[in-house]
């Protein structure tokens, strides 16, 4: 039951990449793409679990904490670049 | 029936994930796409790392499932209160059907003042603002 599980989880989580990445490249503003950005990563995460169930790997648990670190850090940084005067309209 | 909890959390988080992406790319502001994006996002990993814990049974393994869910629980708000700050204060375009905007009268994006709209009204306790100073211009 698992893997079938498994199989689904991993079509629906790429379909979820897809839409995200289809609003980081059209996303009007560069406060849309930061949001898609972070959505990305969050989305890795899952798949970074669904992964680690799927081979057995317990260690790859370790990679979902430094993906979920460097995505809210990467956020903290894009935000005070917007703030501090970036590109306004990109 | 652990194979059936499993599944289970996982169809779940991968639905909230994936209702998280739909609602990114449909919705039509900067606001609105937030608040389908952060919070469905982060339930959705939260259900993925429960599916994990289930699956391993294992002290060590369900010790980081819960690091990540605390540090997701911890993070998710943080980055979105940052991200949408930044985007207000850039001027990001609100949907045209926007109904409410409270910030916009009654806040200063040239000191980041921010009035309670009730200065000057006989329930506050601070004095109505003073407009003649030339500092404040």
């Amino acid at each position: 039951m698992i893997p079938y599980a498994i199989n689904i989880v991993y079509f629906m989580l790429s379909i979820a990449l897809l839409f995200a990445f289809i609003r980081l490249t059209r996303g009007p503003s560069l406060p849309d793409r930061v949001v898609a950005l972070e959505l990305i990563a969050s989305i890795v995460v899952g798949y970074v679990g669904v992964h680690a169930i799927d081979t057995g790997v317990s260690s790859l648990l370790d990679v979902a904490i430094v993906i979920a670190l460097t995505a809210f850090l990467a956020a903290i940084g894009f935000a005070r670049f917007l703030e501090r005067g970036g590109r306004k309209n990109d | 029936m652990i194979e059936i909890i499993v599944s289970l959390f996982l169809l779940v988080g991968a639905s909230f994930m994936m209702l998280a992406a739909i609602g990114i790319l449909r919705l039509p502001d900067l606001p609105t796409r937030m608040h389908a994006s952060t919070k469905a996002a982060a339930m959705g990993a939260m259900f993925i790392m429960g599916a994990v814990a289930f699956y391993f049974a294992d002290s060590v393994v369900f010790a980081r499932a819960f690091a990540i869910v605390v540090f997701i629980l911890i993070t998710s708000p943080i980055a979105a209160h940052v991200i949408g700050r930044a985007g207000y204060f850039t001027g990001t375009p609100l949907w045209e059907g926007t109904v409410k905007d409270e910030l916009r009268e009654n806040y200063d994006p040239e000191t980041h003042t921010l009035l309670s709209g009730y200065e000057g009204s006989p329930e506050s306790v601070t004095p109505p603002p003073v407009t003649d100073e030339p500092e404040q211009r």
